[in-house]
């Protein structure tokens, strides 16, 4: 476990002094003893913080889960503290780029947009499921404590196995379908805003996963198709131009032995989904549909 | 050693729609790409999509209008095999599910946007790159078109014989992120490049970490000029904190732009007497720069964009997601109080040299979407005009790899036809440095056969991989971050001599850090840091080759302007700005611009809107 400590606001400016002193070296022994000087600074820097960071309100404390197969003394989990300097607006993935490029460029995370919507960055963040890039620092306690999405395996800090999840979504044939499209030349198929409003919630999954790793059901039976593929299921079977037949075949899929039934409206799929889509509802959904539909049948 | 016939780099828009049209055309299609393909930063795109849908609109008009915003930089085959393909395309994505919104009678709606000359914006909220590319997606699960995902494209395995024109792709070598495995991806027909944007050149940008031009800069290292790279087109609406993207469709649907005086300043000051706020994207960011720089901008800034007075319910129905960034990442309440906003980087309207087909001047080599130059977007992009781009470019370039014929192209590519060398004389030393290029030549014979091609590629990126795990130096955040800060300091909306010279020379020197770059994470297991490492190296080179345009090019023209001459210059500019890598000495070129369309020649009139 290692304590680390922010470095100067200066940093860059020093940084970039350092930059252009080492333009003109071109013989190895003088970059090493540049090397051996700018390692002294920093390290006399990181001192003198240590100093300052204790003092200063301004700087959080993160406590970073960290781990990695393969690494000597990371093949054992455990927790790294990093001190970032807080500025307004600042979320956790703000802070966690910040501790990777100041102090260890070995921390590992997925994240790409930085704006909710690319679904890389899920993480358990002070025990709940979070979106990293839009979980604001000033509305959670200290110290933050940030782990990989519990109920997946771990292949690195706060990386996740995606597999299965991505397996889950695929086998709800996760596709459009229909037998029937309009004839005309660029003709399009015609959908009724009150039905396009009915999917619309249903199409904003961004498969970030946050559902499944919250799901009890999800972590007990490995086969439970789990909250985001069966709101992926809804999506088609809800959508009045894939037509009835179509929709009797994706009741079936979703009526399986480790599908909807498994659902036990606990809610907290509901709760951590970062774009607020009522998946409870919509398994419950279909559950009262496959209902109906198997009473058609008697 | 993995094998297929073509092998397409990137899963955003472009390259998924590539590989479905590949595979639809008979070939084995298989996808490679540094993210999965849902992360992709398509799906942050917004506004909608142009497509001349319906009766009272035509190709002619849309294509018209994209020559005109393109500043006459546009290519005319390519703008109009953009406006021709755009509607059936927007069709097939109906047809794949692709949740549009709608008109009363049930057909898809569509907007007015900035520049068109009626309203064919087709949307799906203010979600639309997350709609098609979950859309095209699902088709290539129902397709089981092969996806390796997490795999990054670390260079193309190409012939090295003397001329670009002469050299020939087989395939590409990709680091399995997950494992560290290095592997040779063999494509018989053809390579598709389709990696995006390049906006991490910045720091203020809409764009993804993950943008950082790999595809460019990989097909520019093997001989492919880059094409007006220096044409950046600054969205006039991100959040000022954060740089994300607010939609052109709060303007399209009647949001209106104030200055900290509360003046309507689009229309106060003249800056575009007609369109207003829905002027051209560059118009709008030099005038709310304008603005800030006049002591009229909020904080000092930014300016205000107000869309309160659209009603609730309008603004739920066709712009909910708006109120959700703004939020989120702003703190703003879109629906009681004006959001802020100012430029950001948001588009490279240059990239990879091609013609209409997709086609690079090295044989079996492709690129498409945002990363290609075809050029359909000239010196000025036109809101809703990526989208389209991508599915009819990726669908032409898919087809194209897969044996259709899609006819001669008119376009040409490489040196092959009309071209200029520049008269500039750079003062900052430009390129390589000496220092050791992945795609660097071996000398001596010409080596042709694919295979051999291929192991030596792989060798090699196996070899530079050690060197940096190996290596002690410096980490390459630093280097990266002072490349965004020089850029967005001087080749920004406003730009001067003095400023594109500092530039220069701040990316050189950040060419001679990088020579002491090293990976300090000693794991094979996902190292983002050597990732973050390689694409550094990117960035370097498109940085350097967009600033080299810029500088050279002393005239205004669509999203370049230039202080010391203020003005659209035809007489002397009216060419497309190549540079070539020319084996580590990056040379400057032109190329004329293709205006003679199916039917008539764009006359290059003024732009005003």
């Amino acid at each position: 476990m290692s304590t680390q400590v922010p470095e100067q606001p200066e940093e860059s400016t020093e940084s970039a002094a350092e930059t252009e002193t080492q333009i003109p070296s071109k013989g190895d022994a003088r970059r090493e003893e540049k090397r051996r000087r700018a390692a002294e600074r920093r390290a006399q820097k990181q001192a003198e913080e240590a100093e300052r960071a204790a003092a200063d309100e301004d700087t959080i404390e993160l406590k970073v889960f960290r781990y990695d197969p393969e690494v000597e003394g990371k093949q054992e989990p455990r927790f790294d503290t990093f001190h970032v300097p807080f500025t307004k607006g600042m979320t956790v993935l703000d802070a966690l780029m910040y501790a990777r490029d100041t102090y260890d460029s070995s921390l590992t995370f997925r994240h790409s947009c930085r704006q909710a919507i690319c679904g890389s960055d899920a993480m358990f963040v002070n025990g709940s499921q979070k979106l990293a890039c839009k979980t604001q620092i000033s509305e959670l306690q200290e110290p933050i404590r940030v782990e990989p999405l519990p109920h997946a395996e771990v292949t690195k800090d706060l990386v996740i196995e995606m597999e299965h999840f991505y397996e889950q979504m695929h086998a709800v044939e996760p596709y459009f379908q229909t037998n029937e499209l309009p004839d005309g030349e660029l003709e399009e198929q015609r959908q009724s805003r009150e039905n396009r409003e009915k999917i619309k919630m249903s199409t904003r999954c961004i498969w970030c996963s946050a559902c499944m790793s919250s799901c009890n059901i999800a972590a007990g039976d490995n086969e439970y198709l789990g909250p985001a593929a069966i709101n992926k299921a809804y999506r088609f079977a809800m959508d009045e131009r894939e037509g009835e037949d179509i929709k009797q075949k994706r009741l079936e899929i979703i009526e399986q032995e480790h599908g909807v039934w498994r659902c036990q409206t606990q809610f907290s799929c509901t709760e951590v989904c970062p774009k607020d889509i009522p998946l409870t509802e919509h398994i419950q959904e279909l559950k009262r549909e496959a209902v109906k539909n198997n009473l058609k049948f008697w | 050693m993995h094998e297929h016939d073509v092998i397409v780099v990137g899963a955003g828009g472009a390259g998924l729609r590539a590989a479905i049209a590949a595979q639809e055309a008979g070939a084995d299609a298989a996808i490679v790409s540094k993210l999965h393909p849902v992360r992709s930063h398509t799906g942050a795109a917004e506004g909608g999509i142009n497509a001349a849908l319906r009766e009272a609109d035509s190709w002619e008009d849309h294509a018209y209008d994209t020559m005109k915003g393109s500043d006459y930089l546009g290519d005319a085959p390519a703008v109009e095999a953009l406006c021709k393909g755009s509607p059936e395309e927007v069709i097939t994505l109906e047809h794949w599910g692709m949740p549009f919104s709608r008109e009363e009678d049930g057909r898809v709606s569509q907007r007015p946007f900035g520049g068109l000359s009626f309203p064919r914006t087709t949307y799906a909220g203010a979600e639309t790159g997350h709609q098609m590319l979950h859309a095209m997606y699902e088709q290539v699960v129902k397709r089981g078109i092969t996806v390796y995902d997490e795999w990054h494209v670390m260079d193309l395995a190409v012939t090295d014989e003397e001329d670009p024109e002469d050299r020939t792709c087989y395939g590409v070598v990709a680091y399995d992120i997950a494992s560290g495995e290095i592997s040779g991806f063999r494509a018989n027909d053809g390579v598709i490049l389709a990696t995006g944007g390049m906006g991490q050149v910045y720091d203020h940008t809409t764009n993804a970490v993950a943008n950082t031009g790999d595809g460019v800069a990989m097909a520019y290292r093997a001989g492919v000029p880059m094409e007006d790279m220096e044409f950046i087109q600054f969205h006039p609406t991100t959040l000022p904190s954060t740089g994300v993207l607010i939609s052109e469709g709060v303007r399209g649907e009647g949001g209106i732009l104030y200055n900290a005086e509360g003046e309507r300043f689009m229309f106060e000051h003249g800056y575009a007497n007609n369109a207003g706020e829905l002027a051209s994207r560059d118009v709008v960011s030099r005038a709310e720069l304008t603005e800030v720089n006049e002591g009229r901008g909020i904080e000092d800034e930014y300016v205000h964009l107000d869309m309160r007075h659209l009603g609730e319910e309008r603004i739920i129905d066709r712009l909910e997601n708006i109120l959700h960034l703004a939020e989120d990442f702003e703190g703003a309440d879109g629906l009681t109080e004006p959001m802020p906003v100012k430029p950001g980087q948001h588009y490279g309207m240059g990239g990879v040299e091609t013609n209409e087909h997709g086609e690079t001047c090295i044989s079996g080599l492709y690129a498409v979407g945002e990363c290609a130059c075809a050029s359909v977007h000239g010196a000025n992009r036109l809101g809703g005009n990526a989208l389209p781009e991508l599915i009819v470019f990726g669908k032409r370039a898919g087809r194209h790899a897969a044996g259709d014929d899609l006819g001669e192209a008119e376009i040409p590519t490489g040196k092959t036809g009309e071209y200029e060398m520049a008269d500039y004389e750079f003062e900052t030393e430009l390129g390589e440095l000496g220092g050791t290029s992945p795609a660097a030549a071996d000398g001596g014979a010409v080596v042709t056969d694919p295979e051999t091609v291929l192991s030596a590629a792989v060798q090699r990126a196996e070899a530079y991989v050690e060197e940096l795990m190996d290596r002690r130096g410096r980490n390459h955040a630093e280097i990266r971050s002072a490349v965004q800060k020089t850029m967005t300091q001087h080749v920004n909306v406003f730009r001067e001599e003095p400023g594109l010279k500092q530039a220069l020379e701040d990316i050189q020197e950040a060419r001679e850090a990088y020579k002491d770059v090293a990976v300090s994470d000693p794991s094979r297991t996902y190292n983002t840091d050597l990732i973050h490492t390689m694409e550094t190296r990117n960035l370097l080179d498109i940085a350097e080759a967009l600033t080299m345009g810029a500088l050279a090019r002393k005239e205004f023209r669509g999203a370049h302007w230039r202080k010391e001459n203020q003005i659209r210059d035809d007489e002397e500019w009216l060419k497309h700005t190549m540079v070539s890598w020319n084996d580590g000495e990056p040379e400057l070129w032109y190329k004329p611009v293709i205006l003679e369309g199916e039917n008539k020649t764009y006359e290059p009139k003024v732009r005003s809107y």
